[in-house]
């Protein structure tokens, strides 16, 4: 079936993609790891790399907010002073500043990983191809997949159920429909993905 | 020559109630990881998550994760600050929204 990957026997999953489909993902995971940003450069020094800091103030792009949020900021507790305020504030960019680099290059890994595993497709197959995946590589395509419906998320700006439920019935000339088209289809894909995964 | 030394006690100070909010301790009170709901996650993949991450087995992940989805949020572990800054780190790993904070009454 398109848009559904089927369990390989043994271990692993399986989908069928046509030539669309695979330019469609690829794009999508080229476009998050530019806006995920760059890994360390080849020629740093990597004890450097590793004592490097992270940033301390959260992203100001809403993709990037919503992949890295504030660890110690509960939305429905209001902070009882302006001081707790504060403290919670201080906790996040600490938090941030020793955890982000590393969240940042485990979702460029996924994100690698699926423009990988889709060009060594590309190399052997014409068309169509049946994308065959291990159960690692199932792993990284399901963070990946995720990240791509977060970040679309984000930018359709869905923040609630009832938001959904309208995508689900806009009109076809709107601007957002291949948007919209793009996230349903990763969620059909995801969705299945999971499925092959479920211990 | 009051105001000459003044500017440097205002450092100092800041500098030891930055360190005492990370250095005291209060092990009688734990620390939770709670997961937020969000409407892009899907509810099996969260599911997923909690046993693949957590180890929980189907029922707890799933009744987790409905409780995420209906009542907005769930506690899904606890322990010290520095297992629940693992664990939430883990969460965004994951792409789900986590926050950790102690677990006063």
């Amino acid at each position: 079936m398109p848009g559904t990957f089927e369990p390989i026997p043994g271990g692993g999953a399986a989908v069928a993609l046509d030539d669309v489909e695979i330019s469609i993902i690829r794009s999508l995971a080229v476009q998050l790891l530019e806006l995920i940003g760059p890994g360390p450069a080849e020629d740093a020094d990597p004890l450097a790399e590793l004592f490097a800091d992270g940033p301390s103030e959260p992203p100001a792009d809403p993709v990037l907010r919503r992949l890295f949020p504030d660890a110690y900021t509960d939305p429905e507790r209001t902070p009882a002073s302006p001081a707790e305020a504060e403290e919670r504030q201080a906790h996040s960019a600490e938090f941030r500043r020793y955890t982000e680099n590393d969240l940042r290059a485990g979702k460029r890994e996924n994100a690698l990983a699926v423009i990988r595993t889709l060009d060594a497709l590309n190399a052997s197959d014409a068309g169509a191809a049946v994308l065959k995946l291990s159960p690692e590589e199932s792993r990284w395509w399901l963070g990946a997949l995720n990240d791509l419906r977060l970040a679309i998320g984000a930018r359709l700006e869905v923040s609630d159920e009832g938001d959904t439920e309208l995508l689900y019935r806009l009109p076809d000339e709107d601007p957002r429909k291949p948007m919209v088209m793009a996230y349903l289809w990763l969620g059909g894909l995801q969705e299945t993905l999971v499925a092959t995964l479920m211990p | 020559m009051g105001g000459v030394t003044s500017p440097a006690p205002v450092e100092i100070e800041r500098t030891e109630s930055a360190e005492e909010v990370f250095a005291v301790p209060e092990p009688d009170v734990p620390w939770v990881t709670i997961v937020h709901n969000d409407p892009v996650n899907l509810m099996s993949y969260v599911t997923y998550v909690f046993q693949s991450y957590f180890g929980y087995p189907k029922d707890k992940a799933t009744k987790l994760m409905l409780d995420v989805h209906h009542k907005g949020r769930a506690v899904v572990s606890s322990g010290t600050r520095e297992e629940m800054e693992r664990d939430v780190q883990a969460m965004h790993g994951y792409g789900l929204w986590a926050t950790l904070q102690q677990d006063r009454k």
